[in-house]
């Protein structure tokens, strides 16, 4: 049943990640446009980012609820980039949404800011974080650790926020090269194939650190061939994205930029699993799937509801989508 | 209670009251909505309902009042889904112990507030605020209930979950956490009922006088006339209903509740030093916790036992009979802060039935001295609202699980999170949310200024796409 919910929790974590995480790469990217393309990138996430960020609360609640000795020990122990990552969320809620609220060039300026900078550090932040889980942390026996800011920064973690950054800006490029208007979706989608390259090496680059920090990572792999499933998912992606470029065919390639993080996601947990928070030298200190979960009336009643909730959010955002972009089939803009 | 503890209480206290300022206005507001759309929409000149018996003008009327509070209603939403994020994430970060104690059990109510409702309110939400030309009257009356929905269902998870701190239920102790051992147990604790209703009823009336005071405002200023005279007519009536009911049954039945469960937080709360039979029921008076006793005080004999017990000589324990080791922090605090929600209850419940009268006497929209009451009386519901937030808080501790875990024993370990670092976090959230202040002072003051027919000319027209126009839950 723990099992269950570690599968439920990487789901949503997932589902997070790839749907906030065009807006991310939009957000990082609109650095680079001017003023006309900024509001046309911006208008286009607009109406979507708040709702991909109910994924993460949604999320968090979930891990909350099935291992809270796991929530307890990342989010004290990880204290500063937690708060960060507050503070960075805020700060990119305000700066979208109040660009618009005064048409004062300064302002927009303060204001796009703002968000480029606090959506460029989030997706590195979270790319930090995962490092981090995946490098390992340094447990005590108690369960809780601490980690002083320049240990979160360790340079297999740094390596991994770089590489959660180009990813999700490359995710965000290929969400502007199909959906925007040239001459913007021409630059996107130059950016994506750039960006893609980035992605290949830094894909390629990262498996040696990552076997220095967690050879099991790998070995697990050898002892459960069928996991080596996701790895395949998402080099098969990376491979599809970059056909679908170059057929000029971006809904493909944007879906197959979703699936190339769902794989990267979905290969971390597995190669993580049974543990949910490794520990860094004590390797007992662990927290595991089985020492870390709720007990099992819970988890059987959360399974339940979960399984009614998740399908209602779903009809949600269909219906939702379906009223605001029936009457204008001239601009459809949603995906 | 050593130091670290200290910064990590200040903190949430900061950022938990900061953020549920929002909420109250969204949860009332969101009722009064349901209700202006309601009638905009299903309103006729031939129904048999007197409430829904509307003109055509009228209706008009009712949707733009549901229009212009739509946007008040939107900047509510994106301050307190923003600030809100930070408390589930404080979980974790500052009572590390606490979550892990007790994560098997609330755990289940926080994580169903963020599927079940957040989903539903914020989608809809979306669609609500792209307006009835953009998704069609039907559509636009459906989302204004299930925003509603969203929203309360939202407030019922976390009274749950509060309500499990308050009078822990449903669970058993495994390795030194709590593991819940019954959903409805959960969902059905006898404390959440009253408490739930008792809030809601607060956030309502928070609605209700914003509205009545939005209302008298435009009123003496000559301005909007058939705009006011639905948000005050619509105002004063919700404000007479709710106040009422937040006096009676559910302030009176939440008391008793506290009373059975939590006898220090209640002795606190009416300053009752010796237990007794007959207990005072007390007006006014300082508690002195050094002398135990009330100083300076108004009693009414008896009283506090009638209401407790519904007999007059019924006996009530006091803090005399409880170890002060299981005392609140701060009995005056306790105390004044209840006081402070009960008195002004009080005077919220006298405004509402004098404007209530003057409505029925249709004198209302005339008489100047009520519409000055009217517009100045809404900030008195958020301190009456954030009083008894004070009361249910404070009035738990020493314990953060009433009766299971004491507040210091679930804080982050000082290992984790050094006092020095929490206050810098601290200071960190007070500059942010001052910021965030300003900011939502500034776009309200705006929205007020331009009025509903600002609200009317930017609802953008079925045939031409308004790319200005916000479509965003958020934005405004």
């Amino acid at each position: 049943m723990a099992t269950v919910f570690f599968i439920i929790v990487a789901f949503m974590i997932t589902s997070y990640v790839v749907l906030d995480g065009f807006d991310l790469g939009v957000g990082a990217l609109s650095r680079l446009l001017d003023r006309g393309e900024r509001d046309e990138a911006t208008e286009l996430i607009g109406p979507i980012w708040d709702g991909n960020e109910v994924w993460l609360i949604a999320g968090g609640g979930v891990l909350f609820l099935a291992f809270p000795r796991a929530y307890a020990s990342a989010f004290s122990g990880l204290y500063f980039g937690m708060i960060l990552v507050l503070w960075l969320l805020i700060g990119r809620g305000l700066g979208i949404e109040l660009r618009r609220q005064f048409e004062n060039p300064l302002w927009r300026t303060a204001c796009d800011t703002v968000f480029w900078l606090s959506s460029a550090a989030l997706a590195m932040v979270f790319g930090v974080a995962l490092g981090n889980v995946v490098r390992g942390v340094p447990l005590g026996p108690d369960g809780y650790f601490h980690l002083a800011l320049f240990d979160i920064l360790n340079w297999y973690a740094l390596l991994i926020g770089l590489f959660g950054l180009v990813v999700l800006t490359a995710h965000g490029a290929s969400f502007l090269a199909w959906r925007a208007a040239d001459p913007l979706a021409q630059r996107a989608r130059g950016w994506a194939r750039r960006l893609w390259w980035g992605k290949l090496v830094l894909a390629l680059g990262c498996a040696g650190p990552t076997y220095a920090v967690r050879s099991e990572l790998f070995t697990h792999f050898a002892d459960h061939p069928w996991r080596l499933a996701f790895p395949v998912l998402a080099l098969g992606a990376l491979g599809a994205e970059s056909a679908w470029q170059r057929a000029g065919r971006w809904s493909q390639a944007f879906a197959a930029s979703g699936a190339f993080i769902a794989g990267l996601l979905t290969t971390m947990a597995a190669g993580l699993y049974p543990y949910i928070l490794p520990a860094h030298e004590h390797r007992p200190y662990g927290l595991t799937v089985a020492n870390a979960a709720t007990g099992h009336h819970a988890l059987g009643i959360a399974l339940v509801w979960w399984s009614i909730a998740i399908p209602l959010a779903v009809i949600y955002f269909i219906v939702v989508y379906r009223l605001l972009f029936r009457a204008r089939p001239a601009t459809p803009r949603l995906p | 209670m050593s130091n670290h503890v200290t910064v990590d209480r200040l903190q949430f206290a900061l950022t938990v009251t900061f953020h549920y300022l929002f909420p109250i206005l969204t949860m009332g507001l969101a009722l009064l909505l349901a209700y202006l759309k309601t009638v905009a929409y299903l309103g006729g000149e031939r129904r048999r309902l007197p409430l829904l018996r509307k003109t055509a003008q009228e209706r008009a009327t009712y949707d733009d009042a549901a229009l212009f509070w739509a946007r008040i209603f939107a900047v509510n939403f994106a301050v307190g889904v923003v600030t809100g994020v930070v408390l589930e994430f404080q979980f974790g970060t500052n009572w590390a112990q606490f979550s892990n104690f007790s994560g098997g059990v609330i755990g289940q109510t926080l994580a169903m507030e963020g599927t079940f409702a957040f989903f539903l309110e914020s989608t809809f939400l979306a669609a609500f605020i792209a307006g009835r030309h953009r998704i069609g009257p039907r559509w636009h009356w459906i989302a204004a209930l299930l925003v509603f929905a969203g929203s309360w269902v939202s407030g019922f998870f976390i009274i749950v979950t509060n309500a499990w701190m308050q009078h822990p239920v449903a669970y058993a102790l495994h390795g030194g956490r709590a593991q819940l051992n019954s959903f409805w147990g959960l969902l059905g604790n006898p404390w959440a009922f009253w408490q739930y209703t008792h809030n809601m009823s607060g956030a309502v009336v928070t609605g209700a006088f914003v509205l009545a005071g939005t209302g008298a405002l435009y009123t003496l200023l000559g301005r909007h006339e058939a705009f006011s005279r639905v948000c005050l007519k619509v105002g004063v009536v919700a404000a007479l209903i709710f106040t009422t009911l937040q006096i009676f049954p559910t302030g009176d039945q939440h008391a008793r509740r506290v009373a059975r469960y939590q006898p220090s937080a209640f002795a606190a709360m009416e300053g009752l030093f010796p237990s007794a039979r007959g207990a005072p029921l007390t007006i006014i008076g300082n508690p002195d916790t050094e002398r135990r006793t009330l100083e300076s005080t108004i009693e009414m004999p008896k009283v506090l036992s009638f209401l407790t017990s519904r007999r007059w000589n019924a006996q009530v324990r006091g803090l005399d009979d409880i170890p002060t080791d299981r005392w609140p922090d701060s009995v005056p605090l306790v105390y004044y802060a209840y006081h402070i929600m009960v008195g002004l209850g009080t005077i919220l419940w006298a405004i509402a039935v004098i404007g209530a009268f003057l409505l029925w006497r249709g004198t209302l929209f005339r008489s100047t001295r009520m519409l000055w009451a009217l517009m100045l009386a809404w900030p008195l519901t958020y301190i009456a609202n954030i009083a008894g937030w004070t009361v249910a808080e404070t009035g738990r501790q020493p314990w953060v699980v009433f009766g299971l875990q004491r507040t210091a024993a679930g804080a982050s370990p000082a290992s984790s999170v050094p006092a020095g670092t929490g206050l810098f976090t601290l200071l960190g959230f007070a500059g942010l949310y001052l910021l965030i202040g300003m900011l939502y002072v500034l776009l309200t003051v705006r929205i007020v200024a331009r009025g509903p027919t600002a609200a009317e000319a930017s609802e953008p027209s079925a045939a031409e796409p308004a790319p200005a126009e916000p479509t965003s839950a958020a934005r405004t």
